[in-house]
């Protein structure tokens, strides 16, 4: 058994970060969309609009990270065969104390669902809420851009099934971040970078 | 000087200060005349329009530009509609309409002698330049003297009222005359529809000397502006009407030499995006759609006058069993019920119903068709969100009950105000009242009457109220907020899409229940392994 390092000081940095903003987004984001009352509107909004645009910045220096260290291969899908396996553990495998299919490694930090979910987070989920989101922060000056016949239901409806859909993932990820590993592997593993290299 | 002698000069010096001749800060008076030193007004008058000849002796162009103006005509052509308004065409649902009862109404009119339809518009001597230009607050139109103020000791009413309007001094206001002042414009327009602070809800006499709490503009503890400050003159004519407002400049502030003449929107001199810029800039992105009295006038009737919300003809006339006039009143002393008017409902620092106006204001005119079964809306406007030229605007709505021809469905008007027996207030006769009215108007009338639910929008533009008063975005983005009822569009904090949102906590349920069966699941199954 040996300690490997999987996550480096900025990955870490952008998971907690991220995670930090996206759940006071979620708050804020909520609270404009009129389900909860927190801060009040007025302060909701401005807090909303902060918030994004760290969430922005940080997605662009982690867009440059991926890049640049070639981390952005991680997100690969994998074989079908493989995710096969992996929904096959998670649906019947588990229940019965099968092992696992997949071996975590510094090389493929991912298995074959997380793939999926974090290519279709970085794909589509965040991709609709940045477009909607700027869409409906500058509502007021469309006609620059030649989008002024967009409704504001639209948008708002747009970025609020976007919300919906970060939040429905926030709970799966907490979820399998936290029972999957033993003794909280995985989250020590986010904090500290180390795990050890057996674990599953 | 004793203590209370200088406390009382205090008091009083200011009030003094406020009605006299404006003086620059070099203490001379503003004007380069000194009206006091002119023999022309030196020499005794006996009625107002004495006064007014000797003003035309320097003034010579003075009645002939009044003669153009609503002030003097009460009738306007709005280019925007093509349709002739003014107090002489449309009908309110206070006193209804000035057809007939024109000495009670005509207290309001700018000139002396308007007593019946024959009145002289060409007359020049008829123009009343001291109502406007009187500085030293001793001039009163008699209620009901067709424009004339009280030429000796007179009581209102007539016959045993206990109001004496006492004798002016025609010499002595003549002299002091100057510019406009609050309390002048107030004269009438704070006392519209009867009364202090019937009509409009946003001028009252609170506002003759308000503070800048209760206007921010006019408060004389900070800018001290009177009402031409924004309701520019040019040659007598006074910018700024109800009958065709600017419901949204887009025009921005205004430059002498490059601009219009007019001052009388917000923008022209606050511009087009007023508000400093935050993290955001929704303020300013909210200035096309949102007019700013809606956000900087949360209230109205804010000055302890209250303003006239309800008035119920249709109960007018009741009487005691013995046959006398009935009245009675609310606990601070304003009149409920009265005889002569029926019924009223009053109502003090009262949030504005709001509604999309782009402009294209119409009236409602004596004879036109209605559907009685409906609430009747004197006045109408074009606006809604789609409409990119309209904005949402603070109204007060005074709704009330008033008469119709029951067979021909037309509005009706009353003869109110008169000796003779055709008068409603002498004979308690509707049919009588409206036949009298509707014959001098020159309509139809099938004798037959009864009464229905009106409604008349009055846009708020005073009583604008320090920034830190102004409403905060909760007021509306809410879901039972100020713009609960202005439903034709999609407003964040307010709106959702019931679907999406069912669709989305279930989808957060969803997975929640899932992997809670899902560890549920795992927990037990792990159980039976270890016992097995």
């Amino acid at each position: 058994m040996s300690k490997v390092k999987y996550y480096s000081g900025f990955e870490r940095f952008w998971h907690w970060t991220q995670a930090l903003l996206i759940i006071s987004l979620l708050v804020t984001g909520f609270e404009i969309h009129g389900s909860i009352e927190l801060f009040g509107f007025t302060k909701a909004v401005d807090y909303h609009i902060i918030l994004a645009w760290s969430l922005i910045v940080l997605w662009v220096f982690a867009i440059f990270w991926h890049l640049t260290t070639g981390e952005w291969r991680q997100y690969i899908p994998a074989a079908p065969n493989r995710i096969f396996a992996m929904m096959k553990y998670y649906a019947i495998d588990i229940f019965m104390g099968g092992g696992h299919p997949f071996h975590k490694s510094r090389k493929e930090k991912l298995n074959p669902l997380q793939r999926m979910a974090y290519l279709s987070m970085h794909l589509v989920i965040a991709p609709a809420l940045w477009i909607s989101g700027w869409l409906y922060l500058f509502y007021s000056d469309l006609e620059v851009v030649g989008l002024e016949g967009l409704g504001l239901m639209g948008i708002a409806l747009a970025h609020t099934a976007a919300a919906f859909a970060v939040l429905a993932f926030l709970v799966a990820h907490l979820y399998l971040a936290l029972t999957m590993s033993k003794n909280m592997a995985d989250l020590k593993a986010m904090l500290t970078g180390y795990e050890e290299e057996n674990n599953d | 000087m004793s203590v209370s002698l200088l406390l009382s000069f205090t008091l009083v010096f200011p009030a003094i200060l406020l009605a006299a001749v404006e003086k620059a800060d070099n203490g001379l008076i503003s004007s380069t005349a000194d009206h006091s030193q002119f023999k022309e007004l030196q020499e005794p008058f006996k009625i107002g329009p004495d006064v007014t000849e000797a003003c035309l002796k320097c003034h010579t162009e003075a009645s002939k530009q009044l003669h153009q103006t609503k002030h003097w005509n009460w009738k306007f052509t709005n280019p925007e509609t093509g349709q002739t308004v003014g107090k002489t065409e449309v009908i309110n649902n206070f006193c209804l309409a000035v057809e007939t009862n024109y000495p009670r109404c005509t207290s309001c009119h700018i000139g002396y002698g308007w007593k019946d339809a024959s009145f002289d518009f060409t007359s020049e001597k008829n123009v009343d330049c001291l109502v406007c230009h009187d500085t030293t607050g001793s001039y009163k139109k008699y209620p009901a003297g067709a424009g004339h103020p009280a030429y000796k000791d007179k009581p209102f009413p007539p016959k045993g009222g206990k109001k004496i309007f006492k004798a002016v001094d025609l010499n002595k206001v003549a002299q002091n005359v100057g510019k406009t002042t609050r309390a002048t414009c107030g004269a009438c327009h704070f006392y519209g529809g009867g009364g202090d602070g019937v009509k409009h809800g946003d001028l009252d006499s609170s506002m003759t000397n308000p503070d800048s709490k209760l206007d921010v503009h006019m408060g004389t503890d900070g800018l001290n502006f009177v009402c031409a400050d924004c309701h520019t003159t040019d040659g007598h004519e006074t910018q700024g009407s109800r009958y065709n407002p600017v419901a949204k400049d887009k025009h921005g502030i205004d430059v002498i030499g490059r601009d219009d003449k007019s001052r009388a929107t917000c923008e022209s001199c606050h511009g087009l995006e007023p508000h400093p810029e935050t993290v955001n800039n929704k303020l300013n992105e909210h200035t096309d759609r949102v007019a700013c009295q809606t956000c900087h006038i949360p209230t109205f009737a804010r000055g302890g006058k209250p303003s006239k919300m309800w008035w119920d003809w249709s109960t007018a006339g009741r009487k005691t069993p013995d046959g006398k006039p009935i009245k009675e009143k609310d606990k601070n002393g304003y009149v409920t019920y009265v005889t002569k008017k029926g019924h009223f409902r009053w109502g003090e620092n009262l949030e504005p119903e709001y509604r999309w106006l782009s402009g294209n204001i119409r009236f409602r005119s004596v004879g036109e068709k209605i559907d009685p079964t409906q609430v009747v809306s004197l006045n109408v406007f074009d606006g809604s969100y789609d409409d990119m030229d309209a904005r949402i605007w603070p109204f007060k709505v005074m709704r009330g009950k008033q008469a119709y021809d029951k067979v021909n469905n037309t509005m009706a008007i009353a003869h109110l105000f008169g000796k003779d027996k055709d008068a409603y207030w002498k004979s308690y006769s509707w049919s009588k009242s409206l036949a009298n009215a509707m014959k001098a108007a020159g309509e139809e009338f099938s004798g037959e009457y009864d009464f229905m639910e009106t409604e008349m929008y009055w846009p708020l533009a005073h009583m604008v109220a320090p920034k830190e008063e102004s409403l905060q975005c909760e007021e509306c983005h809410s879901k039972d907020g100020r713009l609960a009822n202005l439903t034709d569009f999609y407003l964040p904090g307010r709106d959702n899409n019931g679907m999406l949102d069912i669709i989305g906590w279930l989808a957060v349920a969803g997975t929640l229940g899932g992997v809670s069966l899902h560890g549920f699941v795992r927990i037990l199954a792990g159980r039976r392994r270890k016992n097995s």
